[in-house]
This record gives structure tokens, sequence and C-alpha cells, in this order.
């Protein structure tokens, strides 16, 4: 992976319709997709991620902005003059063709030689595993074969960028897993930039490098998945990924690059970043699992009332009842040696871990 | 529990109905006798279509020896061949205009436009085609059979664009996104990708636009010069002598075409799962 940029969006906005009618699927996105990363597109359907892969493939032309690859401005191109190509939802896969002659289909557009192309199909026959199934049709091989094939015959013309829209969605769960290391695998071994689009925030974890949330047309937070998990900006992004507990807090100190709060039970604690609020209140995030309960009441942070626990193999959830009226989720992981300690209708202490408050932008 | 189950005895079945049988026996009578009647005529031995004198294929050896039906069948082909031919290009290009693009005002009246000839009354046709032809010939004083291939491809358009309009919108758009997204340019991709999928409703439309034009007498009967009698119009200009079972015969062959081309249409539909 290199720090050169493959595909930059330069203020895309889509808007579908006029006048009246008129959608806005893209409200001046901006973003920098570097060469050679597994970058992922996430957020929930209607979010507008698809229409920004469909812009960069060049079925839709944007309404505003420009979209450039390696710093060619290709957004008034048509799809077959980009370098390009997409794995559809659906495949796609061209039923009146052999398996071979689908993946041959870009090759022979390219008008690369009969020799090229068949070397070249073999190849991706070999990297995706199906060369016994070369003369098949399309219609006889199974879901899972279909996405290799519709894999190949993407990766076959080899593009500068290869645009993924949602293609594991259709699979079942142990096809699905299988096929995220496979795309690893393929992407590490091509070195080519691959644009994912999903709406499964488990996904977005696992396979990228980095991910940009989405929501209504807009670009929520670019970064790593560690990054965007352990520090979610605004509101949105921390729901949408992962489990997460929402508390409003009052500011007591800003440092250059720490924030001391006093949480609603009164005790202080300190956030990574400066925070920035009109009226001295702002909103936190804490994940379930950064927090443990505690007998002590000096050492906790918060206190509430335990209404449930639910036992979930690997974890326990307690729902709490803070005396605010906040419900608050304690995550702990099992122990071979953790008992039933808590019960519902206890009253606990919770304990948030250092480093565990992320201060929200909204 | 018992409501269920006396819903479900009640449950409206057409069959069911008093004198179903008998209306459907009878609507098949009326549809079919008819045709019953006149090929088991055209194997009469008599000289009339309408008293039985024993079984003989003689009238279908004199149609086959009339030079006026070879004739006239051999227009009849001439014609049906290249309408259907021009007709069913036609209404490819008219079905991708109207499929394929993105929509623009006025689609709906194109639509409108390109189906005309089943709307306008085929006698208006027919004298409005008379008139305009006229002056053409007397302009030009061609009198050949452009005319009739003309006029025939007209009315055909409609009946070859229906079945290949209803294929492409039943097709799978993505694929020609998929297409355009590995190189191919609009015309590889229609060629490559769009045609090959195209073809049954194609074959089905010109087999459609084959029969049609094969089959019409009103245009044909006003547009048509002497000499050149397609089929139909023989037929229609012997009824005004004494009948004889030759007109059967050569009706039965006319009707045995028609059945083998619609039934070539049903199963390419079929094959196809359309």
């Amino acid at each position: 992976m290199s720090d050169s940029v493959s595909v930059a969006i330069h203020g895309v906005s889509k808007v579908f319709g006029h006048d009246r009618n008129a959608v806005t699927a893209l409200d001046d996105v901006s973003l920098d997709i570097r060469e050679g990363e597994f970058f992922t597109l996430l957020g929930p359907s209607g979010c507008g991620k698809t229409t920004l892969l469909r812009l960069i493939a060049g079925f839709e032309h944007p309404t505003r902005g420009h979209i450039d690859l390696h710093g060619e401005e290709i957004s008034h191109l048509p799809p077959y003059r980009r370098p390009v190509n997409t794995v559809f939802q659906s495949y796609a896969l061209f039923p009146h063709m052999t398996v071979a002659e689908n993946i041959g289909f870009g090759l022979e557009m390219q008008g690369k030689s009969k020799e090229e192309t068949t070397s070249t199909v073999g190849e991706m026959l070999r990297l995706v595993q199906m060369e016994d199934l070369a003369d098949r049709r399309t219609d006889q091989i199974s879901g899972g074969q279909q996405q290799r094939v519709a894999l190949a015959r993407a990766l076959a013309p080899r593009p500068r960028v290869l645009l993924l829209d949602e293609p594991l969605s259709a699979l079942d769960y142990k096809l699905r897993k299988g096929m995220q290391i496979e795309l690893k695998r393929l992407q590490n071994e091509t070195g080519i930039t691959f644009i994912f689009v999903t709406h499964d925030q488990e996904e977005a974890l696992t396979m990228s490098d980095r991910l940009a949330v989405m929501s209504q047309g807009k670009v929520l937070q670019v970064g790593a998945p560690r990054e965007i998990y352990a520090h979610p900006a605004v509101r949105f992004v921390a729901d949408f990924i992962g489990d997460t507990n929402f508390l409003d807090a009052e500011l007591l100190e800003i440092e250059r690059d720490r924030t001391e709060l006093k949480l609603p039970s009164g005790k202080p604690v300190s956030a990574r970043g400066a925070a920035r609020s009109v009226d001295g209140k702002v909103h936190i995030a804490v994940r379930p699992e950064q927090t443990t309960l505690t007998r002590d009441a000096d050492a906790a942070h918060l206190e509430g009332h335990i209404d449930n626990v639910v036992y979930s193999g690997t974890d326990t959830h307690y729902h709490i009842t803070l005396p605010g009226g906040e419900s608050f989720v304690v995550r702990t992981q099992n122990r071979g040696d953790s008992g039933d300690e808590w019960q519902a209708g206890q009253t606990a202490g919770i304990v948030i871990e250092p480093g565990a408050v992320q201060i929200l932008a909204d | 529990m018992e409501n269920s189950l006396s819903t479900r005895r009640n449950q409206f079945s057409v069959f069911k109905q008093p004198g179903f049988t008998i209306i459907a026996l009878a609507c098949f009578i009326v549809l079919y006798m008819p045709i019953v009647v006149l090929v088991v005529y055209s194997f009469n031995s008599g000289t009339s279509p309408a008293k039985w004198d024993g079984f003989s294929l003689q009238w279908y050896a004199a149609a086959w020896n009339n030079s006026a039906v070879k004739t006239a069948t051999l227009i009849s082909i001439i014609v049906a061949c290249q309408a259907s031919l021009y007709a069913t290009i036609l209404a490819t290009m008219a079905a991708m205009g109207t499929t394929r693009t993105r929509p623009y005002r006025g689609q709906n009246v194109i639509y409108a436009l390109v189906n005309q000839p089943l709307m306008v009354p085929e006698i208006v046709t027919a004298v409005a085609l008379l008139i305009c032809f006229a002056v053409i010939k007397e302009l030009t004083d061609y009198r050949g059979l452009a005319y009739l291939v003309l006029s025939h491809t007209a009315f055909c358009i409609p009946f070859a664009y229906l079945p290949i309009r209803a294929r492409l919108e039943g097709m799978d758009r993505t694929l020609e996104l998929a297409a355009a997204d590995l190189y191919a340019n609009s015309w590889q991709s229609f060629r490559r990708v769009t045609l090959p999928q195209l073809w049954p409703g194609i074959l089905a439309g010109a087999m459609l636009a084959f029969v049609i034009s094969l089959d019409d007498v009103v245009i044909t009967e006003f547009v048509k010069a002497p000499g050149q009698d397609t089929l139909p119009t023989y037929m229609l200009g012997q009824l005004r002598r004494a009948i004889t079972p030759e007109i059967n015969a050569i009706s039965t062959a006319l009707l045995l075409i028609s059945a083998i081309l619609a039934l070539f249409v049903f199963l390419l539909g079929r094959k196809h799962g359309n």
C-alpha cells in the first residue's frame, strides 16, 4: 500500500429527479481513496453508498463536483472508458456465455489477442480456483461459484480499481465468512485498490484498511476500523457500529488534548481530545465492553439498578437503569470462574475503563 | 376451525358454475366448426363446397397445378418475407428506443404512434395508402411490388414490436451495465449481450409479422396493381365466381402454414420462459 491517491472524490453531489421530486442521494461528498487499499463505504440502505459506487463506475454522472482517478478527471467518461471494473450485487453474469467466456469478455472488448485472453482467463480461473468449471454455463454453477466468476471477470482486465457492490449479501453465513477471507487474499495478491460497499458493520470492520461511514448522502467519518470503533466522532457512527451507551456530561476543564468531564453521577472522568461546547454540556459515548461492575462505591463512576441479566455464551450483558432514568449496558466476558455474581434487582457500581469515554460532536 | 373449513368449501370456482361446460363447449364449436367444415370439404371429390361426394385429393392437385395460385402464392411469400424482415428491424430499433433510454417527454406518445396500425381502422389506412400511392405512381411511373411491401411493413411493425419490447423489458438491465463496465461500447454491448438474449423475441415478432402479412386482404386489395394478387386477394376474387373446393384446399394449406408458425412462436416463448 502506498500513500498516493487512487480515487479522489471532490465535492460530489448527486440529485435524482427535478424540482419538487428532486432527491439528493449524495450531498457534497469528498474522499481520497489510496492506491492499493481495501476501502469500504459503510452505511444503512439509502445512505448513498451505492450511488457513489455507480458514479465511480460511470453508470451515473455527478450533479456537482468531480471524480479523479490517479489525478485525471474521469467523471465525464462513459463506463467503457474507465479502467475500473465492478462486481455486481446480482453478479450479472452473461447467461448465454460459459464461465471462461464471461471472464474473457472484458479482455476481448479491450482488443487483447486470442492468446493473451486465453492465458489471462486461465490465470484468473486458477486465482479463483475454478479451472474445472471453465466450460460450464453460468446457470449450472452454485451461488458461491458464480460469485467467484464475477470476481474473476472483473479482475481479468487488471483494472486500477475494483468496485464491489455488496457482493456477499446473497451468500449464506458460512460461505460469506469464506469469501471475506478470499477477497482479502485476492486484494493482497493483485494489489488492486478495492472499493467495497456494505451495510454490514462487522464485514466492514474485519475487511477494510479504512472505511467511510455514510448516512443520508453524507460521509460522517473516515478512518481505520480501530479508529472508527474506538473513537466515533458523531452519535450516528457510535450507534451504527457496535453497541454504545450514550450519556450527557458537563465540561469541567479542557486541556490541549484531554478534557475533564463531570458525569451525571457527579463523578469526574477524563476523555481524549479537546471538546467544544457552547453551554458547557457534551454528549459522550461509552462502549459496554469497556465498563465493569463493582461493589466499591468509591471506584464506581456511575451507580444504577440492574433490570436484567442476559447470558450470551461468551459474554454477559447487564441492563442497568441510572438514577436519571438513562439506560446503560455493561458487558463482561465470561470466564471459567465467573458465576452469577450479579442478579437483576441489585444495585451496582459501574467502572468506566480509562480512555473509554468518547466525546461526540453532536 | 369450522369457519375456515366452510370458506374453503365455498371458494369460488368458475368450473363449478351452472352451465359452465355447455357454454365452453358452445364457444369452441362456434369458433372451430367452420374451420373443421372447411378442412373436411377440401377433401370432397365433388364440385360443391357444401355437398359431400366422397374423399379425394383432386382439389389439392388442382390448386397445385393452377398457375394463378402459384403466382399469387409467390407474391404473398415475397411480400411477407420482405415486410416481416423490414418490420422486425424497425420494430427492434423502436423497442430499443422506447426501453433503453432515460425516460423522456413524449415516450407514451411514441408508444402510441408505433402501435397506430392496431388502432386506426384498416379500411382507413387502405384508402389513405391508395390515394397516397396514386400520387407517387403518377409522379414516378413506378408500378412494382414496393408499394405492397411498404404498406405491409407498416402494419406489421406493431406485431413485431410488442413481443420484442416485452422481451427487452423482461431482461436484466445490469447485464448491459456489466458489458459497459467491461469496456464494451454501446454497439458491442448490443451485439454481444442484448441481441443474443433478444433473439427469441425477435423471432417471435418476425413470425407474427409474417403471418399477419400473409393474411392481409383489405390493404392489399386497395394497394395492389393488376397482376399483383396475393393468395388472399386471389381467393377473394375467386369467390365472386363459381366456388369449388379448390378454395377450401388453398385455405387449408394457408391454415397449416399459419398454425405451424404460431406453434413455433409458442414453443420459443416457452423454451425461454417468457
